[in-house]
C-alpha cells in the first residue's frame, strides 16, 4: 500500500454533495475544494452536517447525490475499503487504537498486508525507520492504554501516516488535548501539509486553532454550506456569525457577591489510584461558599480518581474530608442533608440509568424525598411534573419524557444532569469537564449555569481539562499533576504559561 | 512394595494429582482464555466437557482407538462453541445466558447418548513413565504423565506466542479490546468472536476426553464435578494467559490431590472438607487478586462483566 502513494499530499474535492435521509437533509449541495498539501477547517454546530459530509466523503454512507474528485480525477467510494486504497484516511473523535496492544502492536495490524506471522525483529527496524522520518515519536513498546492523550493523538496519526495515507480527516483532534498538546500535534501536522506529504481536512469547534493553523476555512450550517474563505481574511467574528447565523450565546453571569465560609475542606486526603500503584495525595482543599475553585491539569493526573473520592467510589486511604465540619461519605443522607450535588464527567455512564427514562433520571435525587422525611409509594405525577418544568427550563431536546435516557445526545444528557442537580438547595456543587465535546450554544449555558449556581451562593469545585474553561469560571486555579495539588493562584494572577509549566508537570 | 516416605508422601502424591487432576482444566481454560480473548464468554464449556468426555468415551468404545475418541471430541466440542458462538452474534442476546443454556443442554444431552456407555470399558490414552529414573513407586506414579498434559503445556506455548506474534493473535486481542478499534480496521468482530469460541470449545472437548479415557478413566455422569466451571474461573485468576492457565491449573489440581495425599499419611478426619480445597482456593485466589478501586489489569475491555 505504501508504495501507491509515495509521491505525496492529494487535493480532494466534493462537487454539489447532497445527503438525505429519508425527508431530512442532513447536507445539502456543499461543495469543498482541498488543493493538494494545504490544511483546510471545517467549522459548524454539531448537527451542521459536518460528520455527513466526511462520512459521505470516505464512504461510510453513499451521498444521495454529488460527486467527488480526488487528485482532479472523479472518485466513486463505495465502503470505507475504497477511500483508504485512494490515500484518503480518518482520524476519528474517539481514538480508535487498541488500548491493550502497544503502539508498535496496533500500526503492525492496522496494515492490511500485516504478515500472517509477525516477526517482531524486522518490523521493529521498519518501524524505527519510518518513525526516523516523522516529525514526532511515540514510545511503541507500551500499553497504548498508558500514553497520555497527546501521545494517541499523534499515534493516531502516525498510524494514517504509516499506512501511506495522503489525505487526512482529523474529527476534533484536539477535544481531549491540552492547549500546548493541541499546539504541538497541529503544529507537526501543520509542517506536514507544508512539506507536500499531506493534505488535511479538520473538524474544529475551535477558532483559535482553526486561526493559527488552517489555510482555508468552510463553514456548514443546518447541512448547508454557509461560508468559505482563506482563514487570512476572516476573523473569528466573522467566523462565529456564519456558524451561529445570528443566534446569540449565553453569556456568562457577571460574578457577584462574596467569598463566604469553608464548605468542602480537604486534608491530607490519600487515595490509591486506579493502577493501583500510585498515591494520589491532596494535602489542602478548600472551597468555600460564593467561589469556583477549578482544577486544571492534563488528564490522567489524579483528577478522575479526586472526582470519585468526592462522590464516594474510591475510598480515602487515610486523611479527612468534610462539608461544613462533618465529616463527608458522600452517602445519600449526607449528600440531602448538607446540600452537596455533582455533575461527573461523561454523566450518562456516572450519573444516570441510562435505560430509564428522561423523567425517572431527572428524579433520581428526589424520587424518594417527601418534605424532610423518606416516601415508600412512589408519586409518578411529581416526578412527571418537575421532569416537565426542568426540561422545559433547561432545554433539554427529547422526543418525551418517557425516552430512555440514553436515546439523548450527549449536549442534552448533559443538561438534564445538570437540571437535575442544580434543583433544590445546592450548598457544594462539584463539577468534572462539564462540557467535553459539546457545541457552543451547550457549552455557553452550561456555564452560564454553574456561574449562576456561584453567585447563588454555593461553593462550586470544578475539575477541567479545558484550561480555558477553568480561565474563564474559576476565582482560584489549582493545577494537579501526578495525584497532587502542584500550584495554586487566585484567578487575578493567573498565568497561561506558567500553568501550562505545571500542568506539564515541571515545577 | 510401598516404601514408608513419612510427610513427603504429601507433596509427591499432590505433585502427581496436579499433573493427573489438572489436565482437563488446562484443556478448558486454555479454551476460555481463547474465547474470552476475542471478548466474549462462554460458561457453557462445562457442558462441552462432560458432552466431550461422552462422545470420545462413546467413540473409543466403538473403534477400540482412544485418540480417535479425543479427535472426536474436540469435533463435538467445536460445534458447541459454534453454536453458542452463532447465537451469541445475534443481536441482543446475552453470552453468559447463552452460557448456561448450554451448559445444561451439553450435560441433558450427554446423559441422553451416554446411557449405553456406562457399562462398556474403552482403551485409556496412554501415558509415559517419566519416573523411571526413581526407585519410589510413589514417585514413579506420580510421574506417570499422559500425553493430553504434554500436548496441553505445548498448546499454551503456542497459544502464548500466537497471541503475541502471529496476525490471528493480534487479529483476536484487538477484537477482544474495542469492537470499535476492529471495525475501523475493517474486522467483523462477531466472525472472529465465533470462530474464537468454536476452537475454545475444541479445547474444552479435547479436556472431557480426557476425563473419560485416562483420569478418572470411565464415563459416568458425574464425571466433571463442575471443573469446567472452575477453568472458567481459573482464566481471570490467570489474567486471560495461556502460560498462567498451566499454573493455575496445577495449583487447582494440586489443591485437589490434597484429601487423598492426606489421607494416604493417616489424616482422614475432615476428609470431605479436603475435598472442598480447590474450590475454597479458587474463591480464596480471587478474592486475594481483586480490588473494587483498580480496573482489573489485563481484562479483554469487550468483555461483558467489564462493561
Amino acid at each position: 500500500m505504501k508504495t501507491e502513494h509515495e509521491n505525496g499530499a492529494i487535493g480532494v474535492e466534493t462537487l454539489g454533495m447532497t445527503m438525505r435521509f429519508g425527508g431530512f437533509t442532513a447536507l445539502d449541495n456543499a461543495s469543498i475544494a482541498i488543493p493538494a498539501g494545504t490544511f483546510h477547517a471545517l467549522l459548524g454546530e454539531n448537527g451542521a452536517g459536518k460528520s455527513t459530509l466526511v462520512k459521505c466523503m470516505m464512504g461510510f454512507y453513499h451521498a444521495t447525490s454529488g460527486q467527488m474528485l480526488v487528485a482532479g480525477r472523479e472518485a466513486k467510494i463505495a465502503d470505507p475499503k475504497a477511500a483508504h486504497a485512494l490515500g484518503l484516511g480518518m482520524v476519528y473523535q474517539h481514538f480508535t487504537l487498541v488500548p491493550s496492544l502497544s503502539a508498535a502492536e496496533n500500526l503492525v495490524i492496522s496494515r492490511e498486508d500485516a504478515p500472517k506471522i509477525i516477526d517482531w525483529r524486522k518490523e521493529r527496524a521498519d518501524l524505527g525507520a519510518f518513525m526516523e522520518r516523522m516529525p514526532f515519536a511515540v514510545p511503541l513498546d507500551r500499553p497504548v492504554r498508558t500514553l497520555s492523550a497527546g501521545e494517541k493523538q499523534k499515534l493516531e496519526i502516525l498510524k494514517q501516516l504509516y499506512l501511506g495515507r495522503r489525505f487526512l480527516i482529523l474529527d476534533e483532534p484536539t477535544s481531549v488535548l491540552t492547549p500546548d498538546e493541541a499546539d504541538e500535534v497541529l503544529g507537526h501536522v501543520r509542517g506536514l501539509c507544508e512539506a507536500g506529504e499531506i493534505s488535511v481536512l479538520m473538524i474544529s469547534h475551535k477558532f483559535r486553532e482553526v486561526t493559527a493553523y488552517a489555510d482555508d476555512v468552510s463553514v456548514l450550517r443546518r447541512g448547508r454550506l454557509v461560508g468559505q474563505g482563506r482563514v487570512a481574511d476572516l476573523s473569528h467574528q466573522a467566523m462565529a456569525d456564519m456558524m451561529m447565523g445570528g443566534q446569540s450565546l449565553a453569556k456568562p453571569a457577571a460574578r457577584s457577591g462574596q467569598r463566604g465560609e469553608t464548605v468542602l475542606a480537604l486534608d491530607g486526603a490519600k487515595a490509591r489510584d486506579r493502577s493501583g500503584l500510585k498515591d494520589i495525595l491532596i494535602e489542602r482543599l478548600e472551597v468555600a461558599k460564593g467561589e469556583i475553585v477549578g482544577i486544571a491539569g492534563i488528564s490522567g493526573n489524579g483528577q478522575t480518581e479526586l472526582m470519585e473520592m468526592l462522590t464516594g467510589q474510591r475510598p480515602l486511604e487515610a486523611g479527612t474530608m468534610t462539608v461544613e465540619s462533618t465529616p463527608y461519605t458522600a452517602t445519600r443522607s449526607e449528600t440531602r442533608t448538607l446540600g452537596v450535588r455533582v455533575l461527573p464527567e461523561e454523566p450518562l455512564h456516572n450519573a444516570c440509568a441510562p435505560k430509564m427514562s428522561v423523567a425517572e433520571n431527572i428524579a433520581l435525587r428526589s424520587f424518594d424525598a417527601n418534605g424532610e422525611g423518606t416516601r415508600f409509594w412512589l408519586k409518578p405525577s411529581a416526578m412527571k411534573a418537575l421532569a416537565d418544568r426542568l426540561v422545559g427550563e433547561y432545554k433539554v431536546k427529547t422526543a418525551s419524557l418517557e425516552s430512555p435516557i440514553a436515546s439523548l445526545s450527549g449536549g442534552n444528557v448533559q443538561r438534564a444532569v445538570l437540571a437535575r442537580e442544580l434543583t433544590g438547595r445546592v450548598d457544594l456543587l462539584i463539577v468534572a469537564n462539564p462540557c467535553f465535546g459539546l457545541d457552543f450554544t451547550a457549552v455557553a449555558e452550561i456555564r452560564a449555569r454553574i456561574m449562576d449556581a456561584r453567585n447563588r451562593g454555593a461553593a462550586v469545585l470544578l475539575i477541567s481539562e479545558d484550561l480555558d474553561e477553568i480561565l474563564e469560571l474559576a476565582d482560584r486555579v489549582l493545577v494537579m499533576s501526578e495525584g497532587r495539588i502542584a500550584y495554586e493562584t487566585p484567578i487575578a494572577g493567573a498565568d497561561t504559561a506558567t500553568i501550562g509549566h505545571y500542568m506539564a508537570g515541571h515545577q | 512394595m510401598e516404601t514408608d516416605l513419612g510427610l513427603w508422601a504429601v507433596p509427591i502424591a499432590m505433585l502427581g494429582g496436579a499433573i493427573r487432576v489438572s489436565t482437563p482444566i488446562l484443556f478448558v481454560s486454555l479454551g476460555e482464555t481463547l474465547t474470552e480473548r476475542s471478548g466474549r464468554i462462554n460458561l457453557g464449556l462445562e457442558g462441552t466437557l462432560v458432552f466431550g468426555a461422552m462422545s470420545g468415551y462413546a467413540l473409543a468404545v466403538m473403534t477400540g482407538s482412544p485418540w480417535l475418541g479425543v479427535i472426536a471430541a474436540a469435533i463435538t466440542g467445536a460445534l458447541f462453541g459454534l453454536v453458542h458462538g452463532l447465537i451469541c452474534s445475534l443481536p441482543k442476546v446475552n453470552d453468559i445466558a447463552i452460557g448456561i443454556a448450554m451448559m445444561l443442554l451439553g450435560m441433558g444431552l450427554a446423559f441422553y447418548f451416554g446411557k449405553p456407555f456406562i457399562q462398556p470399558v474403552a482403551p485409556d490414552l496412554p501415558a509415559i513413565p517419566l519416573g523411571w529414573w526413581s526407585d519410589l513407586p510413589q514417585v514413579r506414579a506420580a510421574l506417570q504423565v499422559n500425553v493430553l498434559f504434554l500436548i496441553g503445556l505445548v498448546a499454551a506455548g503456542v497459544l502464548w506466542w500466537m497471541l503475541k506474534a502471529t496476525k490471528i493473535g493480534l487479529t483476536l486481542r484487538v477484537v477482544g479490546d474495542s469492537t470499535d478499534a476492529a471495525r475501523a480496521l475493517g474486522l467483523t468482530p462477531s466472525l472472529v468472536r465465533t470462530l474464537a469460541t468454536a476452537a475454545g470449545g475444541a479445547f474444552a472437548g479435547i479436556g472431557g476426553a480426557y476425563l473419560s479415557l485416562y483420569y478418572p478413566g470411565s464415563w459416568n455422569e458425574g464425571i466433571s464435578s463442575g471443573q469446567g466451571l472452575m477453568a472458567v474461573a481459573l482464566v481471570i485468576f490467570a489474567r486471560w494467559n495461556p502460560i498462567a492457565c498451566v499454573g493455575a491449573a496445577m495449583l487447582f489440581g494440586a489443591a485437589g490431590a490434597l484429601g487423598p495425599a492426606l489421607q494416604t499419611i493417616g489424616v482422614s478426619s475432615g476428609y470431605y472438607l479436603f475435598y472442598a480445597a480447590p474450590y475454597v482456593l479458587t474463591l480464596g485466589v480471587l478474592i486475594a487478586t481483586s480490588s473494587p478501586t483498580q480496573a482489573l489489569s489485563g481484562a479483554p475491555g469487550e468483555l461483558s462483566i467489564n462493561k
